[in-house]
């Protein structure tokens, strides 16, 4: 992997360590950009980005592993987050973890073997009114069936 | 009659733009307070309204604003707290999808109240629509001249960013929102000394939550006897309810502050979802002590829950009918928030792993009579002895859901001993 850049991307990272007092403040946006660039985090992503902001990589590795959002292992095209705290428990979120397991033969943690989806139950996702809720990649989809989902996916697979 | 004014125009097409909002009013009291007003004006105004925090501690608004310093040479920083995370919560959501130009319009009131020109809104990493909404709002107040160097003529500058969390629930604790703008981990600080004196970069610093902000355009415009008619004296305003669980219509409701818990269910919620009957109610977000059916005919008001030990929180009501398992749900819970220690103090690293185990244990059949009690003794001895309250937030469920539904609890174990 070519662990740099673009123009377009070196030009959104200048605006965002603009916006700080200090660079270190912008390590969690660099981190979000580089992970929208490279689509994951491999260790030479955050030295990457480590040596733009002029940290070293064992700083950007202390904040990058604690946050959830940050893809320290690939995942798989559509990443599939299940809320499964309380309100999404009482509405669903167990059948729909069920669901995937059945007809994808993914549980948590785990990526099909094409690569195409995996699967993560993650915290509440502040959507309780709307539970069970699923964020795919970075949209969320509300009140969901296991039937709507499959469409979703059907949907999203033929897409591209 | 009581007017909405949080959400009145939400319903209408494309509320979140700029135009739509001054259309109801939006942006004059921002013109009031920079033209009619000092800084000093403002916080009395909010002081006198009794504005208190909408994020969960329910902490007087004008009165954290008072602490700031007026000497220092040290910039001033505001951050709109918008990682709305507790379990049960989704209003600021509402609020940012629906009326962001309120708490952006709130957000540049309070900068001007404590003298700061620079405001970032941190909200939670998995709101990616949500942090471009506001990023779209923010970008057409720049351009109307609400934002930017000497605005309106005033002299006053301001700007204004969005920062993304990466998720973590931790990060809505102040300290740890600070921590984590400043690109670290979300390790709450040991305080004193408070935000207002030392917070990001180590200068003065004040965090409000998007509510509580978005209240504050109004209280400017309207007056602080007009926000102190709704509801209790003691902590008034509109206030926005988060419905969710096992109820026939989940949803945010704006509605008076100090409405009544069993109204809120029955008339706005529609009741209980298949018309079961109700078993507990949480009424201020997962954190906070649970109440029995008999426990809700009480108003939502920071006060009146106080009184029956437990607390308004950040308003998020999860509702469970009878068929709820009480120690699957308080399992789910404990689940959350030993996924979400920050892992800094003991108390709440270890703890919170313990008492996930032993309701683990308990659910599966393995467990006695003894690991009830040693349950509750790990939440107490969780509770007050951490740097910050998650600590408080994991272990007072784990207590509430011992003492009022321990016959739940006694029943897997004898069912075990069986």
């Amino acid at each position: 992997m070519n662990i740099a850049f673009s123009d377009d991307a070196m030009k959104e990272f200048q605006e965002i360590v603009a916006r700080y007092p200090n660079k270190r403040a912008a390590l969690l946006p660099a981190l979000h950009l580089a992970q929208r660039e490279f689509a994951w985090l491999p260790r030479e992503a955050l030295e990457y980005v480590g040596r733009l902001l002029e940290l070293p990589y064992s700083e950007v590795y202390d904040t990058a592993s604690f946050y959830t959002m940050f893809k320290l292992k690939p995942t798989g095209k559509y990443h599939l987050q299940v809320c499964h705290t309380l309100s999404c428990a009482l509405r669903g979120a167990g059948a729909i973890c069920d669901h995937v397991k059945e007809k994808y033969g993914i549980g948590n943690g785990e990526t099909t073997p094409d690569g195409k989806l995996s699967l993560v139950k993650v915290e509440c996702l502040g959507s309780c009114g709307t539970a069970p809720v699923v964020q795919i990649n970075d949209d969320y989809y509300e009140d969901l069936s296991p039937e709507q989902l499959d469409r979703i996916l059907d949907g999203l697979k033929t897409e591209k | 009659m009581f007017e909405k004014v949080l959400t009145r125009h939400i319903n209408l097409p494309d509320s979140q733009r700029l135009a739509n909002y001054e259309k109801t009013g939006g942006y004059r009291a921002w013109q009031k307070a920079l033209k009619e007003m000092t800084s000093d004006q403002v916080i009395e105004v909010v002081k006198q309204s009794n504005l208190r925090g909408r994020g969960g501690a329910g902490f007087p608004a004008g009165m954290k604003w008072g602490f700031v310093p007026k000497n220092t040479d040290k910039p001033h920083y505001l951050l709109n707290n918008a990682d709305e995370s507790e379990p049960g919560t989704f209003k600021d959501r509402l609020i940012i999808n629906g009326n962001p130009h309120s708490t952006i319009e709130g957000s540049m009131i309070a900068s001007y109240a404590i003298r700061a020109n620079t405001c970032y809104i941190y909200i939670r990493g998995e709101f990616v629509k949500e942090a471009k909404v506001l990023e779209t709002a923010i970008r057409e107040a720049y351009d109307k001249g609400y934002l930017g160097k000497n605005i309106l003529g005033s002299g006053f500058s301001l700007d204004m960013y969005v920062h993304r969390g990466a998720g973590a629930y931790i990060c809505g604790e102040e300290t740890g929102l600070i921590e984590s703008l400043e690109g670290k981990r979300g390790w709450p600080r040991i305080k004193p000394p408070f935000p207002a004196i030392e917070g990001v970069f180590r200068c003065p610093t004040i965090v409000n939550n998007v509510e509580t902000l978005a209240c504050v355009p109004y209280i400017i415009e309207r007056g602080a006897e007009w926000f102190k008619s709704i509801g209790p004296a003691g902590g008034p305003g509109p206030k926005l309810y988060c419905l969710s669980g096992h109820v026939k219509k989940p949803g945010v409701y704006e509605l008076p502050m100090g409405v009544n818990l069993k109204e809120l269910i029955y008339e706005y919620g529609g009741g209980i979802l298949n018309d079961k009957k109700l078993k507990a109610v949480i009424p201020g977000g997962s954190s906070v002590p649970v109440l029995t059916a008999e426990e809700i005919d009480v108003a939502m008001d920071f006060d009146s829950l106080a009184k029956i030990g437990t607390m308004l929180g950040s308003a998020g009501v999860i509702v469970m009918d009878e068929d709820t398992d009480m120690v699957n749900a308080l399992l789910n819970i404990a689940h959350f928030y030993r996924h979400e220690s920050c892992g800094q103090c003991t108390p709440c690293r270890e703890g919170t792993h313990w008492a996930e185990k032993l309701l683990k244990k308990i659910k599966s059949g393995q467990g006695s009579m003894a690991d009830i009690d040693l349950l509750a003794e790990v939440a107490d001895h969780i509770n007050f002895r951490t740097i910050c309250p998650l600590g408080d937030a994991a272990a007072m469920p784990i207590q509430s859901f011992v003492k009022k539904f321990r016959h739940e609890f006694e029943a897997k174990v004898r069912k075990s001993a069986a």
